[in-house]
């Protein structure tokens, strides 16, 4: 069953002359894991954004589990689709952790006891247990990020979208998270959406998309995208930092092939070495 | 981060914690009431003694309350400076120009002084042992009333409730975006009062600009999690009337008929 499914849609910001998005058709699968990637301004958000109903198509439909979105289901897509945003300081709505994490399962009008089930489950989800009564101001960014992602756990959501979530987080803030996300999507098959500007956060999914001016201009395996280095390039896009060693070290003489493996990298170097 | 202390919630499992925060609203009001009934100092003596008590009771550390005075510190010695210089009255202990120290003089501004510390200390109380939803929660619950009269009561209490949240958020802007005018060479250090004024504006244009852009963010998040308004919400916290709160009213009834009694019976100051 498609997840989510864009049909020949566009879309165009009043503000801005152009199309943000540009005739895109596109579907994510229930229980896949697809990364996004594109340069800034590529169109990302703005997929996210018409995916749960937060911005309505100029043209074309966008579906969410067969059903198309309309101004009248948008509850129900929006309990389906949850979206984690960029900075976890815009998006926490109270000032105690199981506090903000039950908003949403308040909003959509659930019983007390089940909703502290839900606040158990999303924290437990995302290993924030032990935080149920802290103060999320007191938190570092990367806790703050699980128990946005916590809050919309709450609301049992099939498809879990995140806009560079891990944007403004340290490298550990960022493993937190990717290890929350690929968990979610493996043990509860919940569909992942990751929008990111980190190309080592694509290679944990089954696939990857590459956005270039409000289109899907590449798409495949992590593997197939990364092995085509010239037009990642010219959509503005780095290469993984491996393949970048992998690269450098040839360029000195070594004999290596290209791979997006840590280990196998290592047994190879180990092999030219010796 | 900089500790808040306005707003501060203290995390304590204490008796005055678990009080529903209406019934602490509601003794906050009786209490205030009768700090201004009480005209002599054996009534502000037992306020002080019942407030004594609560801080006891909740476990909050006397320290961390007494420090809640600070904001208000200029205010008082101001106020207590004017009573003393300048009320007239029978005793007249010293005489200068127009200023007159009077026993009079003095009496009142200790009871004033005395007055708005207990106000300050009781009311910070009541942050200090309530988390920001709880009290919203009081709030809105207190003034389901005026939603007779169309007052959008619950997106008042939201709103109270993100703006208590944000206080830490905006706090920690506000020093990123000073030191980021230093990095520029902005003198923000020296200066008189015209120069501190004129170096405000940098620093609080792209603070609202910011504000407003987490606004926007912050709805965003908000629509994403199904909020839709009052419509079909329910609370994960109940607020419940106990003994407990029934202790409380007790204690303030008790408080404020016994400041009256005390009035009434005692009219000089000692
Ligand atoms: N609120 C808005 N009003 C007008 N134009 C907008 C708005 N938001 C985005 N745009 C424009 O739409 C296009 C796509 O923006 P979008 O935010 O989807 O890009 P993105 O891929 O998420 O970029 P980034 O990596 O910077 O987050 C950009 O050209 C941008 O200028
Ligand atoms: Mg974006």
């Amino acid at each position: 069953m498609k997840a989510i499914e864009f049909e020949n849609v566009s879309f165009c910001y009043e503000e801005s002359g152009a199309f943000s998005i540009r005739n895109l058709n596109f579907s994510v699968e229930q229980g896949e894991f697809v990364a996004v990637l594109g340069h800034n301004g590529s169109g990302k958000s703005t997929l996210a954004r018409l995916s749960n109903g937060l911005l309505e198509p100029d043209e074309g439909t966008v579906s969410v589990f067969s059903r198309r979105i309309t101004s009248k289901n948008l509850y129900e897509v929006r309990k389906d689709v949850g979206v984690v945003f960029q900075n976890p300081d815009n998006q926490t709505v109270a000032t105690i952790v199981e506090d903000d994490v039950a908003f949403g399962a308040e909003n959509i009008g659930l019983a007390r006891e089940e909703i502290g089930r839900r606040i158990d489950f999303a924290l437990r989800a995302v290993g924030m247990e032990a935080y149920r009564t802290a103060t999320v101001a007191r938190l570092s960014g990367g806790q703050k990020q699980r128990v946005a992602i916590a809050g919309v756990l709450a609301l049992s959501p099939r498809v879990l979208i995140l806009d560079e979530s891990t944007a403004m987080l340290d490298p550990r803030g960022r493993r937190e998270i990717v290890d929350v996300v690929t968990r979610l999507n493996k043990e509860k098959g919940i569909t992942v959406l990751l929008i990111t500007h980190f190309m080592e956060e694509a290679l944990l999914a089954d696939r990857a998309i590459v956005m270039n001016r409000g289109d899907i201009v590449m798409q495949g395996t992590p593997r197939e995208i990364f092995a085509r280095k010239e037009d990642l390039l010219t959509y503005n896009l780095s290469l993984p930092r491996i393949s970048v060693i992998c690269e450098k070290l040839r360029a000195g003489g070594m004999k290596i092939q290209d791979t997006l493996d840590v280990e196998t990298l290592a047994k190879e170097i180990a092999a030219c070495v010796s | 981060m900089k500790d808040v202390t306005f707003g501060q919630y203290y995390p304590r499992d204490s008796f005055v914690h678990r009080l529903d925060p209406r019934m602490k609203f509601l003794f906050l009001i009786a209490y205030i009431v009768a700090i201004f009934l009480a005209t002599n100092f054996y009534g502000l003596a037992v306020c002080t003694a019942v407030l004594i008590a609560i801080i006891a009771l909740a476990r909050v550390p006397f320290g961390k309350v007494l420090r809640s005075i600070r904001g208000i510190l200029v205010l008082l010695i101001f106020t207590a400076l004017l009573n003393i210089l300048f009320v007239d009255g029978e005793t007249v202990y010293a005489q200068w120009w127009i200023f007159v120290i009077t026993r009079e003089g003095l009496l009142f501004a200790g009871l004033l002084s005395l007055r708005l510390v207990l106000l300050v200390l009781c009311s910070s109380m009541l942050t200090f042992t309530t988390t920001p939803v709880a009290l919203t929660d009081g709030v809105e619950s207190l003034l389901t009333p005026l939603k007779w009269i169309k007052l959008p009561v619950h997106a008042l209490a939201l709103v109270m409730s993100i703006a208590l949240r944000m206080i830490p958020v905006l706090m920690d802007e506000v020093d990123r975006i000073k030191n980021a005018q230093r990095a520029r060479g902005a003198d923000l250090d020296r200066g008189g009062l015209m120069h501190k004024i004129r170096t405000t504006i940098p620093i609080l244009v792209p603070l609202v600009l910011s504000a407003l852009r987490r606004a926007d963010e912050l709805g965003d998040a908000m629509d994403a999690r199904c909020y839709m308004g009052d419509k079909h919400r329910t609370k994960y916290k109940k607020l419940h009337f106990t003994w407990r709160d029934l202790l409380a009213f007790l204690v303030g009834a008790v408080l404020i008929t016994g400041v009256v009694l005390l009035r009434i019976y005692l009219p000089a100051p000692f």
